[in-house]
């Protein structure tokens, strides 16, 4: 009884590991292609050809890129990210504070998201048809159509700058007490929750109209069980595969996509160190920056399949 | 005596895609005393499945009733809020689905779907509620009654699936059960055994039923009373006995005589001009194939057959035996793994890519569900100019003067051809498939379950008319089906299988005797029209162990 879904799991984390490996060769090959010689830049115009080669051979820049990739591979493996070549600081000491301060809007965002989104989904399903349907969905369409920047510069223009509410920018590290937290968390969480929700509630709704639909609940409505009952133990078990796929794609969006949202509240997230890193052609901080990415969407895509694995009684 | 069921004047709105309401059900009135069985039997779209709904005061999305009354046990289900009625079903009204393999959550264990409705109305505590779905388990004569709740539906066979439906109806002690069409999805051999445990169950609690089917001869088992309904109204009621054998109603008739057997007439000596199609040894199956050739799952194993010009070759079994598999097989839509195809005295190749463009146009397969093998984008019209110009070649002209030529055969009306499938009936949706088959002047059809989408009388027109083109064109047809009176009525041999092997080849005018256990298993298991047949069927119990999954 344990053998398929053992086995069936190990399968998906194998296919996780593979895909990432592929990721971090694309992803190292990617930055090599970044125009210009970083020695070059760091060392200005005017250095010497023998310093040039000096730094060259001094961050093996000389040796050929798969060799490289190799280094830089087994130093991931053994929790070396590098160092930074713009300031010289370890690339993990230069991540972390910015990595727990994308997690926090991350995990905030979800905390409000999730349970709206579902909340709207379902319940748009149960009362399918109705006005109430047709309103959220006029409403979901019309968030996912705006882009995140139109939502993020108007919650600006009118808490910030005509309300005066709230502040126009975020400064995480100056957090002391819960309405100060408030503050500075409502406009990007706003704007994250707009973004994100959308999606979730579209197809939270499909995935339960398509259940509704089924003989099982027509037969769960002749033995005579509630509307609630109807859609809690019958139709949401079964869009289970469905729901926390589309969860976990909304929120994999909020580990490494916030760019904007993070440049335009200036949020000192890692989204915004990787565009500044970008500028300064920092290839160990970009290079971590996007396997961050690509691990935290990979570990959310995976967790979702092997729920909807295991929430599979065929399966079990 | 006041009855159970008074339904008086009952009207159902429907509303169609584009917004118009249409009446589907028009003023039907009956009554079912307490204890009594009474069928509601007609053609699909007779409305007979709206009308058991009813009773439980549901109508299908869509659906509306309109008018009239419907009382079960002095309450006017019509009338009460959705409440209320909730409070009826399951209690008093109980339902037992046509499918009960979709009707059963695929994620819930089957004991917690059984004892829901306890649960839901809080008629019990769920161990007693336990205790009491074991015992109809027992009395529903269902295999390991402790331990079968404790899995998942997909875990038990349909005819299992079948019963614990019937068990999760019956628990809450309702007066009236829904049959609705309850053995239709089950084999011959798996039918006898549920409609036995139903009989037994419903005759030793006294509980009145409503079974609602198209198949005249299951419901004489069971029913005390019979309803015959067409487009929504009521065409004839009467006792079992009344509607059997003095049915007054034309349309009554026409549907016992859909079931008279019409055996095929001795076929013509010169008919029989040597052999079409041989088959030798096939073997033919899904999944990778192992060392020694052969596919993991062997579907056909060692099939040989062979069909004679002008004459019919019938197919039969139970679902899973093997019998679409091979028809693929032949037709190299699945290439064979093993076995030799002769075909006019020309070895063919094993797929479908390896013969020529003439050997394909000579042998054509006609599919199951017209529905889904003719393409809804395209006009009838260009379904049958396709293999007109595929074969043939025709010009525009030479193609759209066969094209009513092709719809005269199979008795469609020339306008037809402008029109799109969804506009059909599914009896003429068939025609067209079997048309296109047609359009490309083969000698050999292969016809896949063609009539067991359709309606009984509907079907038996579509067999006559295969049995005419048969006469005008000299076709043979390999003939799949489950139904032994489908084959009966137009084969001239009959191969049975079981398991993937064929088991029996036999002439129809031995059917009576057939030498084969599972044959006879088989072909003592189609029910009769006969109201004591399936009281007084006796089958050898060793047979049935070891040929029936049930």
């Amino acid at each position: 009884m344990n053998n398929p879904v053992l086995s069936l799991v190990l399968s998906r984390l194998l296919i996780a590991v593979v895909t990432l490996l592929i990721v971090s060769f694309a992803v190292f090959f990617a930055t090599t292609l970044l125009p210009g010689d970083t020695a070059t830049i760091l060392l200005g115009q005017a250095a010497t050809p023998e310093a040039v080669a000096g730094l060259r051979a001094a961050m093996h820049l000389d040796e050929p890129a798969l060799l490289r990739f190799l280094r830089w591979i087994v130093g991931l493996l053994h929790g070396d990210l590098g160092t930074s070549y713009a300031n010289e600081m370890p690339v993990a000491d230069l991540i972390a504070g910015r990595f727990i301060n994308t997690l926090k809007l991350a995990g905030v965002t979800a905390l409000f998201s999730v349970p709206i989104a579902l909340t709207l989904g379902i319940t748009a399903a149960m009362l399918r048809g109705s006005l109430y349907d047709r309103i959220v969905t006029v409403l979901t369409i019309g968030v996912i159509s705006v882009p995140e920047f139109m939502v993020a510069t108007s919650a600006v223009l009118i808490f910030a700058v005509y309300l005066k509410w709230l502040p126009a920018l975020s400064f995480a590290n100056e957090i002391h007490t819960v309405s100060e937290m408030l503050r500075v968390y409502a406009m990007p969480v706003i704007t994250l929750t707009f973004v994100v929700s959308a999606q979730m509630i579209r197809m939270t709704r499909a995935a339960v109209i398509e259940t509704l639909n089924t003989p099982y609940v027509e037969m769960a409505l002749l033995k005579g069980a509630s509307r609630s009952r109807i859609v809690f133990r019958h139709a949401l078990p079964n869009a289970l595969g469905p729901i926390v796929n589309a969860v976990a794609l909304s929120l994999s969006y909020l580990l490494g996509g916030v760019i904007i949202v993070e440049t335009i509240f200036n949020y000192p997230g890692i989204a915004k160190l990787m565009v500044d890193a970008v500028a300064t052609r920092d290839l160990p901080l970009i290079q971590s920056c996007a396997m961050i990415f690509c691990v935290g969407y990979l570990f959310l895509i995976t967790a979702a399949d092997i729920i909807a694995i295991l929430s599979n009684p065929r399966l079990r | 005596m006041i009855n159970l069921v008074e339904i008086c004047d009952l009207k159902v709105e429907a509303t169609t895609d584009s917004g118009r309401r249409v009446e589907i059900i028009k003023g039907v009135s009956l009554s079912i005393a307490e204890g009594e069985i009474v069928a509601l039997i007609g053609e699909s779209g007779s409305g007979k499945t709206t009308i058991a709904l009813t009773l439980m005061g549901h109508a299908r999305p869509g659906c509306r009733i309109s008018g009239g009354s419907v009382s079960v046990a002095g309450k006017d289900l019509v009338a009460l809020t959705e409440k209320q009625r909730a409070k009826v079903r399951g209690t008093e009204v109980a339902y037992v689905p046509q499918s009960a393999a979709a009707a059963f959550n695929p994620a819930t264990t089957i004991m917690d779907q059984v004892i829901e409705v306890t649960r839901i109305h809080g008629l019990m505590s769920p161990d007693e509620a336990r205790t009491r779905a074991v015992e109809l388990f027992r009395a529903l004569s269902l295999p390991e009654p402790e331990t079968i709740g404790s899995r998942y539906p997909h875990q038990v066979s349909g005819g299992q699936l079948q019963r614990l439906a019937a068990a999760m109806a019956l628990i809450g002690d309702p007066k009236l059960v829904i049959f609705d069409e309850p053995t239709t999805a089950l084999d011959v051999t798996t039918q006898i055994e549920v409609l036995r445990a139903f009989k037994a169950v419903m005759k030793k609690g006294g509980i009145a039923g409503v079974y609602v089917s198209h198949d005249l001869a299951v419901v004489a088992q069971i029913a005390d009373r019979i309803v015959v309904l067409k487009g929504g109204e009521t065409q004839e009621t009467g006792t079992t006995e009344e509607i059997l054998n003095a049915a007054k109603h034309p349309y009554t008739r026409e549907l016992l005589a859909a079931f008279e057997p019409k055996p095929r007439g001795t076929v013509s000596p010169e008919a029989a001009r040597g052999s079409l199609l041989k088959i030798e040894d096939l073997v033919a199956g899904y999944g990778r194939r192992q060392a020694d050739g052969l596919p993991l799952v062997r579907a056909v194993e060692h099939v040989s057959l062979k069909v004679e010009k002008g004459r019919n070759l019938g197919i039969i079994g139970e679902s899973g035996c093997g019998k679409s598999t091979l028809a693929r097989a032949i037709a190299g839509i699945l290439p064979a793994a093993v076995g030799k195809i002769v075909f006019d005295g020309k070895e063919l190749g094993r797929s479908a890519r390896d013969r020529s463009r003439d050997q394909l146009r000579e042998m054509q397969i006609v599919f199951q569900y017209a529905d889904t093998a003719l393409n809804p984008a395209k006009s009838i019209e260009d379904i049958l100019d396709r293999p007109l110009v595929f074969y043939h070649g025709m010009d525009r002209k030479a193609r759209s003067v066969r094209i009513d030529e092709l719809l005269d055969m199979v008795r469609l009306p020339r306008n037809l051809r402008h029109r799109r499938p969804a506009e059909l009936s599914g009896g003429q949706k068939q025609r067209v498939n079997f048309a296109r088959a047609l359009a490309a002047e083969p000698k050999l059809i292969l016809c896949d379950e063609i009539t067991s989408a359709l309606d009984t009388v509907v079907a038996a027109a579509v067999i006559d008319l295969l049995k005419e083109l048969q006469r005008e064109l000299g076709l043979s047809y390999i003939f799949i089906s489950h139904d032994l009176s489908v084959v009966e009525a137009i084969c001239d041999e009959i191969v049975v299988m079981y398991g993937g092997r064929k088991v029996e080849e036999i002439m129809p005018a031995k059917l009576k005797a057939p030498q084969h256990p599972y044959s006879q298993l088989l072909f003592s298991s189609v029910p009769k029209l006969d109201p004591a047949w399936l009281d007084g069927l006796a089958q050898d119990p060793e047979l049935v162990r070891a040929y029936c999954r049930r």
